[in-house]
């Protein structure tokens, strides 16, 4: 299956609540201070994160219109 | 840089919003704008009205025809811009002190009235930018700054009021269970009458910590677990059900529509003087 998404951080609106790690069924995602892709390639693109994140700081985008 | 959906919905220039780390209000305006988008309503036909408190400022943030308000009295504008263009879908959204404490007056009577609007509640149990009073939400027991014993009043289940008080649509939905909550948001925009959807939130800075129940991701996993469907409350045995909080709609009634009775009079008496 040709995966059409990517995973976006958008760093700057960030608030490190967490939430986004906590709720992600693969363990991609870790929060420190901010949150970082730590295993991208276990992503299963489901958009859990997208979903539950309170400041929009991460999404997925759809990347079908590129070359 | 967002997604689409924020870049559409969202005045990106007054983002990140000011709500604490964790709070679940900016998940709860998510589900708005994906509703409104899932139900492909003409973002210029769409009036957000606000009182105050945290969840009020969600109309700073979204961008439609926004008005922010005067405390507890979202849903007076609102009818206001609902009798003058009956063409717009009104959506008030407020927090739980906001509709069910200052505006709880207009909320039984606009509930009663079953005029058009749909109102989205944030309730986070406790009143957050004043610094943590309890509110008619929080439970019994539980503690605020002026509940430093214990609160001892009963809480309102803003559903069950509003369904008491004559609204023909009633739903009950959390911060947790995402694509349950905006479904039950699309329906209350698309059913004609009064429509409230009541959603659970999160406060982790106030109630969270006051009550120690963790942060974000504590008070998150509690509502997973302690939200059940009226299906499955109905199989739990009754001292089961009692610790459960049950998702999902509470009433759904087609009763009279306040601004159509209104034309009907006008009609009715351009039609008798000529």
């Amino acid at each position: 299956m040709k995966n059409n998404k990517k995973l976006v951080i958008n760093t700057a609106w960030c608030k490190g609540c967490g939430i986004c790690s906590a709720f992600c069924p693969k363990q991609v995602l870790e929060v420190k201070a901010k949150v970082k892709i730590v295993n991208l390639d276990a992503c299963i693109y489901c958009g859990q994160c997208e979903m539950r994140c309170p400041d929009y700081a991460i999404y997925l985008e759809d990347t079908n219109n590129d070359a | 840089m967002a997604s689409k959906l924020i870049d559409k919905y969202m005045r990106e220039d007054h983002l990140p919003h000011i709500w604490c780390p964790g709070c679940g209000h900016g998940i709860l305006m998510r589900n708005v704008a994906k509703a409104i988008d899932n139900l492909g309503i003409n973002q210029e036909k769409v009036c957000l009205v606000s009182g105050i408190g945290c969840a009020a400022r969600a109309a700073g943030y979204m961008d439609f025809q926004t008005m922010h308000t005067t405390h507890g009295r979202a849903i007076a504008f609102a009818t206001g811009v609902k009798m003058a263009r009956p063409d717009l879908e009104v959506i008030v959204i407020a927090g739980d002190g906001d509709i069910a404490a200052i505006g709880g007056n207009h909320l039984i009577h606009a509930a009663r009235r079953n005029i058009n609007i749909t109102v989205i509640v944030f309730n986070n149990d406790i009143y957050g930018m004043t610094g943590g009073q309890y509110s008619p939400t929080t439970p019994t027991g539980d503690y605020g700054t002026t509940a430093p014993y214990g609160n001892l009043d009963r809480p309102f289940d803003i559903g069950l009021l509003a369904a008491a008080a004559g609204a023909s649509y009633s739903a009950k939905g959390t911060c947790y269970h995402v694509p349950q909550t905006i479904k039950l948001i699309e329906d209350g925009i698309k059913h004609k009458g009064f429509a409230l959807i009541d959603c659970l939130g999160v406060c982790p800075t106030y109630y969270g910590r006051k009550n120690k129940k963790g942060g974000a991701v504590e008070m998150l996993t509690r509502q997973k677990e302690n939200m059940i469907t009226a299906e499955q409350a109905y199989k739990l045995p009754i001292h089961e059900r009692e610790s459960k909080v049950i998702l999902g709609k509470i009433a759904e009634n087609d009763f009279p529509e306040f601004t159509e009775e209104y034309q009907k009079i006008i009609d009715r008496l351009v039609k008798q003087n000529g």
